[in-house]
């Protein structure tokens, strides 16, 4: 029992309780001192190094030149390839959960699969999109491999948020719909996804970013290098290989040592995941705006 | 009778069947998924497993390839070292900040530093093995050469990366948890008298003990799956783990040596993949376990 508590509303400090907070406050201190630092530093070192032609060229290795334009344009097909399979599906995936799954067992399997998904690291993918897509199905190493392999890894951030922004909608418009005479799929079409668009631009938005920073998977079923800018049309050269920006940071740094070029994609990939992550949140506020 | 509201019914039929088995089909595309990788992993690892033997496989101590010895024990070891080290490290670190974003900061600090921890997480996992290259690995190279050793990547420097990488993950779901833990545990227990601090050391962390045991398995799985950033600051050679040499984790060993690997070598790398998929399953298991345990108490 305390001793020393001098009455009902007297406040004894505890000793033990200042040095919690002490602990407390140094680790959160230096948790986010170091991400500042980190952030600093890759802005430091690499925001000098992204020059114009760095970021408009390919790498010449003639001339020993180096430029990431084809890496960028690899980025930017994946990025599209991957999101023209995987919104539909996830979306589609999560409408269905949400609107038509009438056994809770069968939700129940699709919720634990896809939280079984979403715990598989990057390279488990990688092997099994090798397998599966470059081998069995004959895509060969690819950038098509790549899309595929990373359209079954962001499916569950996907189904997740469209999931979150479905659930959203008010009951009272489906219910509204129906009593109209509109039919389910009209009702989805016309009131549902529109009302939840928000959220898929979330979801959207979120897998841009894991796309963007995906490198393990993808060295192994899209490829290890980005040096020529692409020749034919997107559908002839989505049949190549080719590495993207985050690959790339990884061969430049690591295999070859260019340091520099490493920072100034981490850069590059920074105010990228920056910039996707301050747009979440805009359209979270917004949302939070319109519902008052 | 037939009248309009039922003939418009009947013409809308089939296109109502048709989206309601295109929706169907894409509810199941996550479990096709996980089926098809569960199977795959299976049928391209076990067929390496059994030809180099069970036991020499997850036993043996030597890689090399060359000699077709493939050994993986080594690879196992290191990668349950650094993820060991690296939630041992990061879990107090990270509940601490989750107390302090839940209790102890204003709600727009807080907010301020939830967006800074988000940012952290979608920091790309290369990035964090460019930094971990240029700053940690130097940082190790001392107490190298200090102890004699020579200079190189290292199991500690994969740690410390990881211990970065994981913190985002468990500061966030354990702050989650705490935050669901309702007002009424803080007002009791400060009603009978504890401070600030006690009640939440005796109340709200025990009430949100199995939200933040999920925090702790989801970083295990991430530590153990982490690949690229690994790669770049462990040295990467395949011998039994010590602290300050150079350690080559399980998702290196796949990803090191995929490019020039084949036949054997190959199969012995898909190998790999199954024992890494293994671990991932049960870590998996074990967080609805932990979620189902946490549930059943509310």
């Amino acid at each position: 029992m305390n001793r020393a508590v001098s009455g009902i509303t007297g406040k004894r400090k505890r000793p033990a309780d200042a040095l919690l907070y002490l602990v407390i406050g140094l680790f959160t201190a230096a948790v986010f001192a170091m991400t500042v630092y980190f952030a600093v530093y890759i802005f430091v070192k690499g925001c000098a190094g992204i020059t114009f032609a760095l970021l408009t060229t390919a790498p010449n290795p003639i001339i020993r030149t180096i430029g990431i334009l084809p890496a960028i344009i690899n980025t930017a097909y994946i990025i599209l390839l991957t999101l023209a399979f995987a919104v539909p599906v996830g979306v589609g995936g999560a409408v269905y959960i949400n609107e038509y799954a009438k056994s809770g067992k069968l939700i129940r399997v699709i919720e634990f699969t896809t939280e079984t998904l979403s715990g598989i690291p990057s390279i488990i993918f990688g092997v099994f999109g090798y397998v599966f897509f470059c081998v069995f199905l004959n895509l060969k190493v690819s950038l098509i491999a790549g899309a595929l392999t990373l359209t079954i890894m962001v499916l569950p951030t996907i189904i997740r948020t469209a999931q979150e922004a479905l659930k959203a909608v008010p009951l009272s418009y489906r219910e509204g719909a129906a009593g109209l005479g509109a039919s389910k799929w009209y009702m989805i079409r016309t009131i549902l996804l529109p009302n939840a668009s928000s959220g898929i631009i979330t979801a959207v938005i979120l897998s841009v970013g894991r796309i963007v920073g995906e490198s393990a998977a993808l060295l192994l079923v899209a490829g290890g290098s980005a040096m020529y800018l692409p020749k034919g049309s997107f559908f002839e050269q989505i049949k190549n290989s080719g590495s993207t920006l985050a690959v790339e940071l990884y061969r430049y740094a690591y295999s070859r040592g260019e340091n520099e070029v490493g920072f100034a994609i981490a850069a590059l990939l920074l105010i990228i995941v920056i910039g996707l992550n301050l747009s979440v949140k805009l359209i979270g506020k917004r949302l939070k705006g319109g519902a008052k | 009778m037939e009248n309009s509201i039922v003939r418009a019914g009947r013409s809308k039929a089939p296109v109502e069947t048709v989206m309601n088995v295109i929706f169907l089909i894409c509810g199941l595309a996550a479990v096709v998924s996980v089926v098809l990788i569960s199977l795959y992993m299976v049928f391209s690892g076990a067929p390496a497993i059994a030809k180099i033997g069970p036991l020499k496989f997850l036993a043996g101590q030597i890689w090399n390839p060359e000699a077709s010895e493939f050994g993986i024990l080594p690879l196992i070891l290191a990668s349950v070292t650094a993820t060991g080290l690296a939630v041992a490290v990061a879990v107090p670190a990270a509940l601490c900040v989750a107390v302090f974003l839940t209790h102890v900061a204003g709600r727009r600090t807080a907010a301020a530093l939830l967006f800074i921890i988000e940012l952290l997480a979608g920091i790309p996992s290369v990035v964090y093995g460019l930094m971990g290259a240029i700053l940690i690995v130097p940082l190790v190279f001392k107490a190298q050469t200090a102890l004699g050793l020579p200079m190189s990547g290292s199991l500690l420097a994969a740690a410390i990366v990881l211990v970065i990488m994981i913190l985002p993950t468990i500061i966030s779901v354990s702050a989650a948890a705490i935050n669901a833990v309702p007002e009424q545990y803080n007002d009791v227990s400060l009603a009978l008298g504890s401070s600030k601090m006690q009640s939440i050391v005796h109340a709200i962390i025990p009430a949100a003990k199995s939200g933040i045991a999920s925090g702790v398995v989801l970083g295990v799985g991430r530590a153990i799956g982490e690949t690229m950033a690994v790669m770049m600051v462990a040295g990467n050679a395949p011998i039994m783990p010590e602290l300050l040499k150079p350690a080559r984790l399980l998702t290196v060993g796949i990803s090191m040596e995929w490019a020039y690997s084949s036949g054997l070598h190959r199969e012995a790398l898909y190998g790999v993949g199954l024992v890494l998929f293994a671990f991932i399953m049960i870590i998996n298991v074990l967080l609805s376990s932990v979620l189902k345990k946490g549930g059943a108490k509310r």
